[in-house]
């Protein structure tokens, strides 16, 4: 709770700082809000869906901004850090998915629960961690948010449960948190996002049958980036509508690419779980620029041409910006500082995340149980022990 | 790698007397080769041969496989023997079982066989009763993929009767001699193969530590200790014979695996040693070098101490000179 609200106040304390370059801005007045129409979503089993219009703040614009940015920002830098081989083994990016996570986060409480795949970097980021804690676990370090044990796949924060390496076993899980939510009645939902690769998988069935058997508050959300690794949607799928896999649970279909369509989905399927009707299904329909995984360019199965033009019509941080540059929300001169901010945090965080040093050899066997009186560990041999200690 | 295969053992065929005259004149070809060249020219040869053989996996046909064992088949064999599937482990077992109920012959790839936990079921229960399918892919770890990637299951699918279960080597290229480039070349499932003959002490190793065993014996030769380097290439059957022959002739033993030593494959090597002829011939206990009994974990120096390295073998070695009876 601590952390995340050190990294709230640390992104909202950006938007606040006034060096002298900003004095003009600053006198320049802008409006204090506004009011935008969202893409309808598409309905399944449901009589009315999110509204067609929303009012953006600015300075819940501003925030969003800089989030999405940030992720942007850090996703590249991963990318930069891995082929420097800096960064080893699995790295999945979700630059283009910015306006999913950001959206999200913005449509529940920070005590709702959240779990997800292993394209998870920008969720762990919008649930509070800080962007220093997220490179170095990458980079393998102590200061790691895992301990540099965990890796790409394995971060964690407060009610954010990763971080899942193996396709489509996180919706049972997140099914559980949300039984978990309804058994201590704290009115608490549970996001549990999937991609359309992990959709045709057998146990996501089974976590849509005892979610509604049993009206679990439980969010299913299927970010659906046209490919499954290198297989395109058309060939793994019977039906492409995600939204309506469900069956019996009702769902929406939602434009990924906009942070305000994903905010006022999510604010509708909150209120729906949180009102006791049981699980509700949301298609995020968005796009990864980068391929599937470092070691994926990512063009055999795709088109660079493809690539180009989601990037430049839907790109998620551009809609923002335009939007609230043509409505007087913010100017192209405070975004720019903002992008100058963040590129800033995160050099530091890539500095730090270089420098800081591994985790010591003599916690190796650390952490094997949660709270377990300390023990040995066998090592290599019968002669090397590790101390482990929970 | 892992195949798990419920085939029956298939006999060595013999070079014909026609081609062994033919070459005898010609000094042999030796190709490098990679284990995973060697699986593709295998599959694309049986893919040939019979016609009730194909491939199914997670991108095996037009992204030429995730780790490229498959390249190239499906463009010579099309749709119809080189599928893609969509994500359904369990799903995806269950049905290759299927087919090979209906009399095809599948190869039904896992992208490693981490995922192929979640469909242990079938590959076990359903796959038992003598089916005629292999199951192949990564086994074990590889760099920085950490704790739900790299896991050994060589001891998992040993466990089980009714299962052929053989474990090989990616990535790194061998010597490829003309005779093992023909066409007609079987060997059989369930040889161990000595990789090195050595007087001194029998190091037992499957997959890629048998290199790292190779490498700690030729640097131990330096020193006049002579290892003798057993590949067991299959788990299940498990050639304890090749093994207790060696340990007869050495009287020391050491295991190496990269999977975690409770209730791993090094287990069942002692316990059989143990209760057949070559236990008389010990003069000390077996050691056994593992993996540590740690989730992998991703830091690059603590993975480095998690994946038993030359230098363990070495001092697993040395623990034993003072074993050692000089002649």
């Amino acid at each position: 709770m601590r952390k995340m609200l050190a990294a709230v106040s640390r992104v909202l304390s950006g938007v606040s700082q006034k060096p002298a370059s900003r004095v003009l801005v600053a006198s320049r007045n802008f409006a204090n809000d506004a009011t935008f129409e969202i893409k309808k979503c598409d309905l399944h089993r449901l009589e009315e869906g999110p509204p067609i219009t929303t009012v953006l703040t600015r300075e819940d614009g501003l925030r969003y901004y800089r989030m999405m940015q940030t992720v942007r920002r850090m996703e590249l830098k991963a990318d930069q850090l891995y082929k420097q081989k800096i960064i080893r083994g699995f790295c999945h990016l979700c630059d283009g998915q910015e306006a999913c996570c950001v959206g999200l986060e913005a449509g529940i409480n920070p005590t709702d629960h959240l779990i997800t795949a292993y394209r998870a970097h920008g969720f762990t980021f919008t649930r509070g961690l800080s962007v220093r804690e997220i490179l170095a676990e990458l980079t393998g370090r102590r200061g790691g948010c895992a301990k540099g044990k965990g890796g790409s796949m394995h971060m964690y924060a407060k009610n954010f449960y990763g971080g899942n390496g193996i396709v489509g076993a996180q919706v049972p899980l997140g099914a559980g948190i949300a039984l978990a939510c309804k058994y201590n009645g704290k009115d608490e939902v549970c996001l549990t996002l999937y991609g359309d690769g992990a959709a045709n998988q057998g146990q996501i069935f089974e976590a849509y049958n005892m979610a509604a058997l049993w009206k679990l508050p439980c969010i299913f959300i299927c970010e659906n980036n046209r490919y499954g690794m290198g297989t395109s949607v058309e060939r793994a799928a019977a039906s492409t509508d995600y939204y309506k896999r469900g069956d019996f649970i009702p769902g929406l279909r939602v434009d990924g690419m906009d942070v305000l369509c994903v905010r006022e989905a999510t604010r509708f399927a909150a209120a729906y779980c949180r009102s006791g009707k049981g699980p509700i299904l949301m298609e995020l329909q968005t796009y990864r620029y980068h391929g599937h995984s470092m070691s994926d360019p990512g063009v055999s199965y795709r088109t660079r041409e493809e690539i180009q033009e989601v990037r430049s019509k839907s790109d998620p941080i551009m809609l923002l910006k335009d939007r609230m540059v043509n409505s007087n929300l913010a100017s192209v001169e405070e975004l720019k500082e903002i992008d100058v901010e963040v590129r800033k945090e995160i050099e530091d965080a890539a500095q730090f995340a270089t420098a800081d040093p591994e985790p010591p050899l003599e916690e190796l066997g650390y952490h094997i149980y949660s709270s377990d009186p300390p023990f040995e560990v066998r090592g290599a041999n019968q002669w090397i022990k590790f101390k482990s200690i929970s | 790698m892992v195949a798990v295969s419920g085939l029956m053992q298939r006999p060595l065929e013999k070079v014909s007397g026609l081609l062994r005259r033919h070459f005898h004149w010609i000094a042999p070809m030796v190709l490098q080769v990679t284990v995973c060249e060697a699986i593709n020219q295998s599959m694309d040869k049986e893919l040939e041969r019979d016609e009730k053989v194909f491939l199914l996996g997670e991108e095996v046909a037009q992204y030429d496989g995730t780790y490229k064992v498959s390249q190239g088949l499906w463009k010579i064999y099309g749709d119809k023997r080189i599928i893609d599937i969509p994500i359904y482990e369990m799903g995806f077992a269950g049905n290759a079982v299927g087919t090979a109920m209906g009399g095809l012959r599948p190869i039904c790839e896992f992208m490693t066989f981490n995922f192929s936990m979640q469909a242990i079921d079938q590959d076990i229960n359903s796959g038992l009763p003598p089916m005629p399918i292999v199951f192949r892919g990564p086994n074990d770890t590889s760099a920085g993929m950490a704790a739900q990637h790299s896991q050994c299951f060589a001891a998992q699918y040993g466990y089980c009767p009714g299962l052929n279960v053989d474990e090989l080597m990616y990535g790194v290229p061998f010597e490829f001699h003309s005779e093992a480039q023909s066409k007609h070349l079987l060997i059989s499932i369930g040889k161990a193969k000595i990789e090195r003959q050595g007087t001194h002490i029998t190091i037992v190793a499957y997959s890629k530590p048998v290199g790292h065993c190779l490498e700690a014996a030729t640097v131990l030769s330096k020193e006049g200790i002579e290892c003798e380097v057993i590949n067991m290439r299959t788990i299940r059957p498990m050639d304890i014979e090749t093994i207790e022959a060696s340990v007869m002739k050495t009287n020391h033993l050491i295991t190496v695996e990269g999977g975690w030593s409770q209730f791993g494959v090094r287990a069942e090597i002692c316990g059989r040693i143990m209760e057949g002829p070559a236990f008389n011939f010990l003069d000390a206990p077996p050691v056994c070098v593992t993996g540590p009994e740690v989730p992998m974990p991703y830091a690059k120096i603590l993975e480095d101490n998690s994946i038993p390295q030359v230098k363990d073998i070495k001092f697993a070695i040395k623990k034993h000179i003072k074993y050692l009876v000089w002649t």
